[in-house]
Parts: structure tokens; sequence; C-alpha cells
């Protein structure tokens, strides 16, 4: 069990459900990353079968050192509980697109997609992306868009959106994690730069439900009390602080009418996480809830 | 001469071609350009009618229908595609 300090904060959590993702800069110590990338030149990391509990997927490597320090540990369980099943790995290399090209063949950064398959569970499975080393301008990470987790569709059928605004690309320090929601819609860039890039991911699942399981010592009841709603100092807040204005901030990509409907998806999944089907932020299921004794439902 | 197509595929906040510009995609069929996924951050014109004014020829757009009852809340798919080409004289 993570200590609780090392849990990540309601507002954090809020973040994760409205954006689908965080970001952890250099979280992994340099002589871990070291150790990791030494591991991987002499061959990949233990494949452990499908719904092997994590605790028991990578005795010996660098990853099991990784997955157990105390912040990382924290924000696996607060987002998939103290003891996740390990579902797979990817360890991405990608060698600099010039290798390719020299060969002759046309490289193409890879399609946005969401990974797996249709999944229109509330319950999500947790993607951690650990980059080992500094990935610059040049190497192109992976390319991700904020805010599109709660969309269900079926993995490479949204391929034809080669840009989207908002859209991220991981240019970051080594030893950093990007801890995403399963749903989020992302791929692949090209690596212009002369060495080849490693990234790590590991799909965990929950074995508890989902509720309540980070630090929970910041939730207070004004996070849930009504507020001013269509408030011109919390509409426009680039970084709100609050639980309710956190979830009602649009992606820049949102359609206009479909962003209302991702405010609603995401109070639902913040209802789930919360286990209080009485949330509510900016008064968005209370308007369509409120169907007064006497009035059927159409 | 022939002609070799360029298509430009917009994605709209709302289903008016003034509305701006939320996601894009373009292929080029006279193999001059080659578009690919995460080239660009900003779109090539800020609204669909933009793309209109510059002679990119509206040739398809996305339907709007109800939302099935049961469903009227899950997201998917964008929903306001813009589909447009120039046709474009090449040899061969």
């Amino acid at each position: 069990m993570a200590d609780r300090e090392h849990l990540l904060t309601t507002l954090e959590m809020a973040r994760f459900v409205a954006r689908g993702f965080l970001r952890f800069d250099a979280i992994v110590p340099a002589a871990l990353n070291e150790r990791f990338l030494e591991e991987v030149e002499s061959g990949l990391p233990p494949f452990a079968p499908a719904g092997t509990p994590l605790a028991r997927c990578y005795e010996g490597s660098a990853v099991a050192e990784i997955v157990r320090l105390p912040r990382v540990e924290g924000v696996i369980e607060s987002l998939v509980g103290p003891n996740p099943r390990f579902d797979h790995q990817g360890v991405h290399f990608n060698p600099p697109a010039s290798v390719f090209e020299a060969q002759g063949h046309r490289v193409l950064a890879q399609h946005t997609h969401q990974d797996s398959t249709i999944d229109p569970r509330t319950a999500f499975d947790l993607q951690l992306m650990y980059f080992p080393h500094e990935v610059t301008p040049e190497m192109a990470g992976t390319r991700f868009i904020p805010g599109t987790h709660l969309r269900v569709v079926s993995e490479m059928a949204c391929a034809r959106y080669q840009n989207v605004v908002g859209q991220q690309k991981v240019v970051c320090p080594a030893g950093t994690i990007l801890a995403l929601h399963h749903g989020i819609w992302h791929g692949g860039e090209v690596n212009r730069s002369d060495r080849t890039r490693f990234m790590l991911k590991l799909r965990l699942a929950p074995t508890v439900r989902q509720c309540r399981l980070w630090n929970t010592d910041d939730l207070g009841p004004e996070m849930s009390a009504p507020q001013p709603i269509f408030d011109p100092t919390r509409m426009f807040d680039p970084d709100p602080k609050d639980v309710q204005s956190i979830l009602c901030r649009p992606e820049p990509w949102f359609e206009l009418d479909t962003g209302r409907l991702e405010f609603i998806n995401r109070i639902r999944l913040w209802r789930h996480l919360l286990g209080d089907e009485d949330f509510d932020a900016h008064h968005w299921m209370t308007r369509l809830e409120n169907v007064p004794p006497g009035v059927e439902r159409i | 001469m022939t002609g070799r197509q360029r298509v430009l595929i917009l994605y709209l906040a709302d289903s008016s071609l003034e509305s701006g510009v939320v996601a894009w995609a373009q292929y080029d069929g006279t193999g001059e350009r080659t578009h690919m996924s995460g080239d660009a951050d900003q779109p090539p014109y800020p609204t669909g009618l933009d793309a209109l004014l510059d002679g990119w020829r509206l040739f398809q757009f996305a339907p709007l229908r109800p939302e099935p009852p049961g469903h009227e809340f899950r997201t998917s798919y964008l929903k306001y595609e813009f589909a447009f080409e120039k046709w474009i004289e090449a040899d061969g």
C-alpha cells in the first residue's frame, strides 16, 4: 500500500477525469533510467501472462523498482487500486526515420487511435507510458489529445483525424511517466533524431471498485456545493482550482454541442469515483434530472 | 494533361461552415506534399468558409442525425466533417 502522502490529491484526480492524463516529469531517478536502458539493450522486460498481479510481473527487473517508487505506486493505487492486474506491456523502439528512408521506405507517423477495442465501461484501465531517456523535439515522442478518453470509438477508426487542435506531443526529461486513461486517443510520432527512441507502456486493470482510492483529505463539502454557472471568472480560468470548474473546462477541440456532453460524461465518471450519485458540476446533471412530481419523463 | 486531386477534410465546431476548425486532414494526390498525423499544430484555415474562399470545392458534409434514444450522451467520432477538393493539372 502506498503512503497517503504519495497518493493523488482530489484536484489531480479531477484533472485526470477531465483530461484523461497526468504527467510526471523526471519522476524516475537517473540511475534507474540508466539501468532500465541497459536491461533493454540485452533483452525485453519479462512478459507476464495477462491477468498476473503487477506485483509478480517484473521480479529482478528495473521495472519492478520503477512501479514501486513511492510516488509511482501512489499514482497507480489512486487510479486502479492497490493490487492491479497486469494486462500487457508494449516496448516501443523507434529507430531514426532516416534508417528506413535510406532503404526506400516512406515514413509516416502512427495514426491516431484508441487502444484495445470499443470499450463503453465506466471502470477504466490505466496506461503508464515511461520515457527512460530525454525526448527531444526531434525525437518527437507520443502524440495524444487531451480529453478524448470518454469518446467511445473503435480503435483505428479515428485515424482520419490527422491533427486536432490542442494535441500534445511528449517532449520530456528522462524518467517521465504519463498516466493515461485507456481511452485517450494517441499515436507515435516520427523520430527525426539520430538516436533510437524507447518507451515502455504498461496497461494495468483494477481489481477493486474505483471509489475514493486517492487521498481524499482535501475533499470538502464546498467541492459539491452549487456554484454560479457561466461565471466568466471560472469559465476562462486556464488552470481552475476547484473540482467543478476542472470538470467543466473545455478542450480547444470540443465541438460546441458535444463539448457539453463531455462535461456530463466527466460528471458521471466523477460520481462513480466519488460514490456519490448526487454530485453535480455547474448544474448540468441537476437540470436534466429535475422531474417534478406528477410529471412523466418523456 | 490530367488532373490530380487534393483532399482537405475539416472538422468544425458545429454544423455551420462558418464555425471554427477543431481537427483536419489533408491528402495530396499530386505527390508534391506528404501529410501525416501530427504534422501541424495549427489548422490550415480558421473556418470552413475560409477554405471555400481559398478555392476549395466542398463535395461532402456530414448529415445531422438525432442521437439514438438511450444514447443521447454518448460521444464518439467528430460530428461535423466537411470534405473539400481541389483539382490540380498534372502531366501523365
